[in-house]
């Protein structure tokens, strides 16, 4: 298949950036786009150009760190599924596929397809934990009986796996989606109710602080989720927050 | 309340409670207007008990114009810093793959009921203010109806308020569910929940433009 890329390069975090039309042959069906990717890059390579950058890790849809909004979509077209399991056979010979950086003032551009979602972590560093005494004495967890449903949502939310296609997908670049699946795997189990108060208010505060845009319902970031994680979780949310705010 | 407001879900919160404040309005409002179909009767009577009742006109109206200017005073504030929260914008935004024309266009189409709001307070509510408390006239219960129906003999007004009812309607197509999100209601009946708010986003701008059409045509 042959196909022509549009591609954001910018060499770094305060240069301006542009888009560079590249063209690939011989991409097969069967490829992940991340390896077309790379096929792309052997052939710069080749030809002593600057590589496009782009994050990766696992590779098997569980690390988070692939990203890239595709044709004006992150992951692309097909859903519940990272960029790095988005086979090239979702598209057709002779397609031009447009890539971007994911696009939020809380993920700057660091290098072409590269965004800082440093973010992400420091909503998870302001509360996004349970305190626990792990000096050797620590209570085994399945001591503390756990209605299934309440279990089974919790678990639902602890997949989010941070990629951040939520506020790339969302018109308000809203990081609530994801804010709130760290909130809600805590707040359902009895272990996560004890600062469930500090913790909600937490990491609002910091959600707010990093200068995401508002929640607006418009469920992009659930259907664009790799994981699908639930709105109810947003909604939950709001409900643990207004809560926690009468509480003060 | 203001550093109660200053946090993302504290103001959606404030924003949906205006909302449904003033969905539960229009539909008092389109129940009142609904009864002129019927003839001068009922619409008289329920006019100068709402024109003329101090709890209403006191207390009721000063919230409601507060309800009113707080709900546009958001979604502008609101508008911007997600404005803010994007400042380089996609080349490629693919939005009507994951959500709806109603839903990213909700500062559009409450733009036009602002204006709607305009030309309504000068077709009825300026009048009405200026009768009752400037010219002091005296209390006529039967004027009410010949008012409305008098508006409603320009056809391009006509077109004006069901042009505007449509974009109410689109409006509350997402407003009106949203809210329930926004105040953190989860109910097992989710669908049962969407598909009433739809029901009423529809039905009650239908109903509207019905009562303009309505003594337009009668009226011809």
């Amino acid at each position: 298949m042959k196909l022509t890329l549009k591609i954001w390069r910018q060499k770094n975090a305060e240069a301006k950036g542009k888009f560079v039309d590249y063209q690939i042959d011989g991409v097969d069906g069967d490829m992940s786009f991340l390896e077309m990717l790379d096929v792309l890059n052997e052939q710069l390579v080749a030809k002593g150009e600057d590589t496009v950058e782009f994050d990766h890790d696992c590779r098997e849809g569980i690390c988070g760190s692939c990203s890239l909004q595709i044709n004006g979509e992150p992951h692309g077209p097909e859903k519940l599924v990272a960029t790095c399991q988005l086979h090239m056979r979702s598209f057709k010979d002779g397609d031009t596929i447009v890539i971007e950086p994911f696009r939020a003032k809380a993920f700057p551009v660091i290098k072409d397809l590269v965004v800082d979602r440093s973010s992400f972590d420091r909503i998870q560093q302001s509360w996004g934990y349970i305190s626990v005494n792990t000096s050797g004495n620590t209570i085994d967890a399945n001591t503390i009986p756990v209605e299934k449903e309440k279990a089974d949502a919790s678990f639902n939310a602890a997949t989010c796996i941070g990629c951040g296609a939520c506020v790339a997908a969302c018109k308000n670049a809203s990081a609530m989606l994801f804010t709130s699946a760290k909130v809600s795997q805590y707040a359902l189990l009895p272990q996560g109710r004890v600062e469930a108060t500090e913790r909600v208010k937490a990491m609002v505060r910091q959600m707010d602080e990093e200068g995401f845009g508002n929640c607006t319902n418009t469920g992009a970031c659930e259907i664009e989720c790799p994981k699908g994680i639930s709105l109810e979780n947003i909604a939950r949310m709001n409900r643990e927050f207004l809560s926690a705010t009468t509480k003060s | 309340m203001g550093g109660f407001l200053k946090s993302s879900i504290a103001r959606k919160f404030a924003m949906a409670l205006s909302e449904l404040f003033l969905v539960f309005f229009l539909l008092q409002h389109f129940t009142i207007n609904f009864t002129s179909v019927f003839g001068p009767g009922l619409f008289n009577q329920w006019s100068h008990f709402m024109g003329t009742n101090f709890f209403v006109q006191f207390l009721l109206q000063p919230v409601l114009i507060l309800g009113v200017v707080f709900h546009f005073i958001m979604g502008f504030v609101l508008e911007y810093n997600n404005r803010q929260a994007r400042p380089v914008k996609y080349k490629k935004f693919n939005g009507s793959a994951n959500t709806t024309w109603m839903s990213r266009n909700m500062i559009w189409t409450g733009l036009v009921v602002l204006a709607f709001l305009g030309l309504h307070f000068y077709d009825f509510w300026f009048p009405e203010i200026a009768h009752k408390y400037m010219e002091v006239n005296p209390d006529d219960p039967s004027r009410y109806y010949p008012e409305l129906v008098a508006k409603f003999q320009d056809p391009w007004r006509v077109i004006l308020y069901v042009i505007s009812f449509v974009f109410l309607s689109l409006h509350l197509l997402h407003g009106f569910s949203s809210s329930f999100q926004s105040v953190g209601w989860h109910s097992k009946n989710k669908e049962g929940i969407r598909k009433s708010t739809v029901a009423f986003s529809i039905i009650i701008p239908l109903g509207f433009i019905f009562i303009a059409l309505f003594h337009y045509i009668n009226n011809v």
